[in-house]
């Protein structure tokens, strides 16, 4: 249960004068499914493209199920399954055939795959679309089919990098639901995105990134009562007005104020927050709501998750 | 790192990379059909008859005669360029296929040596058709005068390599579809042109001669005139080992620019 499947020390990746990732390590356990939360530019891909043995190390110490995955990149990526941020599906196929011809990729034959395949549209709601045009789907049964495919191999690790980024809501929760079904069927999985909700929503353990470095890691519940409290107060007051407010507040006793664009929150004000909120008395202007992921990630960076 | 090595890193992948491209082609395999099918019909009507007419040769040949081993040379060749040149610019570039199978134990190598096999493939099929059109109307246009044209198969696979290889180099430095228009207009048309496929190089300047040396096609060309017309010579060995170290030099140098591409 605690054997990490992914292990990485000390892991650097430059190009050129840019360090897109700094120095991070991390453990990635058996069951457990692992995020990596941060905006765009943080370096998540160029991590999982790392994972993956499509961007060589810089330098440190990358393994994946044991395997060093500069000496054996083919072991490595037989053990993986991808599903890359933008769908990668080929059009030149059918839908069934994306998923017979990927497995023999794998050196799998059709007839080993056969029952898998099967079990698999139909636990993405694909079956009666075997013998589709890949181009006639929708975007949520393109993303559904690429989970799909990811899949055939049978792999130790299920890498998602961004899966739900562009599909509407109802899709996106159609992917969170077979995901968290994946889950409960103990496979492992590392998930990159930029929505706390999704983080949130799938995550047992996660870690924040920014400018290529690891902020913090814990359990999103955990991170969100540690550093932000049970309730953050949103404001949006002209200068003036908020200012006036502010200073009602009591002085040096763990309140910070964060201010993005023309959106102000005051993390830790306790029941001077709750105060604020009933004398403005306007919930667009002064919101009291719990605290979240990307009140985390705005604590520590001073800005939001997706911008 | 494997990922850099010298040696090109090829496994069995190679294969099932082609046999992901025969998939895909044979599920279009009447418009693929079509175009092979009309392609030498058309052109032995409009350039070995009609113009033929009207071109008279010092070695007594008819033209369409002598223009039989040009285009035992030209489709292939054409074959071999769409194929791994836009084909493989698509796949690579707005499929994003090569991202896709390089994420499984495949690896660039693998990929690149599967695009220029499929390549040789269609090459191979197209150069085929065409030995067989023309024996076929051999009563009539007596294009084929020696057994030994069935050679001209085999030697085939070599040419395939060769202008798959090339076309591979240069759909890894593309960076737009229209930058192919350099490629069309620098490489094939002028090897289309003045290849050998359609004037006798003989008869040309000595300094036309010396640059005809240096392309691949007049190779190939020279190599099929011998088989077709049962004229060998010692020179289509030399043409051979010419045609076969250009190869290996663009099948690697294709490994290590598509590497470049995708590994970074």
């Amino acid at each position: 249960m605690t054997s990490a499947l992914i292990e990485a020390r000390g892991l650097v990746k430059h190009y050129g004068d840019f360090v897109a990732v700094d120095d991070i390590s991390f453990d990635i356990r058996e069951g457990e499914c692992f995020g990596v939360l941060g905006p765009n530019g943080a370096g998540k891909t160029t991590t999982i493209r790392m994972i993956t043995a499509t961007s060589p190390v810089t330098t440190g110490e990358l393994r994946v199920a044991g395997l060093d995955v500069k000496e054996a990149p083919r072991q490595v990526k037989a053990v993986l399954g991808v599903v890359p941020q933008d769908d990668n599906l080929d059009p030149d196929l059918l839908v069934r055939q994306n998923l017979e011809v990927y497995a023999r990729y794998f050196g799998l034959s059709r007839d080993e795959v056969r029952q898998r395949i099967d079990e698999a549209l139909e636990l993405f709601q694909l079956d009666d679309r075997a013998t589709s045009n890949v181009d006639d789907l929708s975007g949520g049964m393109q993303r559904r089919l690429t989970i799909a495919r990811a899949l055939v191999n049978n792999p130790q690790v299920l890498i998602l990098d961004e899966p739900t980024t562009g599909l509407d809501p109802q899709a996106r929760h159609l992917v969170w639901q077979q995901l968290r079904l994946l889950k409960s069927r103990g496979v492992t999985m590392l998930l990159t995105t930029h929505y706390m909700e999704e983080a949130t929503h799938l995550c047992d353990r996660l870690v924040i990134m920014h400018r290529g470095k690891i902020l913090v890691e814990g359990r999103p519940y955990d991170l969100v009562a540690e550093l932000v409290g049970p309730q953050v107060l949103e404001l949006r007051l002209p200068p003036w007005e908020r200012d006036a407010l502010l200073a009602e507040f009591p002085q040096g006793d763990g309140v910070t104020v964060e201010q993005v664009e023309d959106l102000t929150y005051v993390f830790g004000g306790g029941t001077a927050s709750a105060m604020a909120a009933e004398r403005v008395g306007d919930p667009h202007r002064a919101h009291l709501r719990p605290g979240n992921m990307e009140d985390v990630f705005l604590l520590l960076t001073g800005r939001g998750l997706l911008d | 790192m494997t990922a850099f090595a010298l040696t090109p890193d090829v496994s069995f992948g190679a294969y099932r990379v082609w046999q992901r491209n025969r998939d895909a082609t044979l599920r279009n395999w009447k418009t693929e059909f079509l175009g092979i099918a009309i392609e030498p019909f058309a052109i032995i009507l409009a350039l070995g008859l009609a113009l033929g007419q009207f071109v008279e040769l010092d070695s007594g040949e008819k033209y369409v005669e002598f223009l039989a081993p040009g285009l035992m040379a030209l489709f292939p060749m054409f074959a071999a360029t769409f194929e791994c040149a836009w084909g493989s610019y698509v796949r690579l570039e707005m499929q994003g296929t090569y991202e896709s199978i390089i994420a499984t134990p495949i690896s660039v190598d693998d990929v690149i040596t599967g695009e220029i096999l499929w390549g040789t493939t269609r090459a191979l099929v197209n150069g085929t058709y065409i030995l067989i059109v023309a024996t076929i109307l051999n009563p009539w246009l007596h294009m084929v005068d020696s057994p030994w044209a069935i050679l001209a198969v085999p030697v085939g696979v070599l040419p395939g390599l060769l202008f798959s290889s090339i076309s591979i180099c240069f759909a890894s430095i593309a960076r737009a579809m229209s930058h192919f228009a350099y490629f069309f207009n620098l490489v094939i048309n002028p090897l289309f042109w003045f290849g050998g496929a359609f004037f006798p190089f003989d008869a040309m300047p000595r300094w036309v001669q010396i640059l005809g040396w240096f392309m691949p096609l007049k190779h190939v060309v020279d190599i099929y005139r011998g088989l077709i017309t049962g004229n060998l010579e010692w020179g289509m060995l030399g043409s051979l080992a010419w045609l076969a170290v250009v190869t290996v030099f663009f099948y690697v140098l294709a490994v290590k620019l598509m590497r470049r591409r995708l590994i970074h």
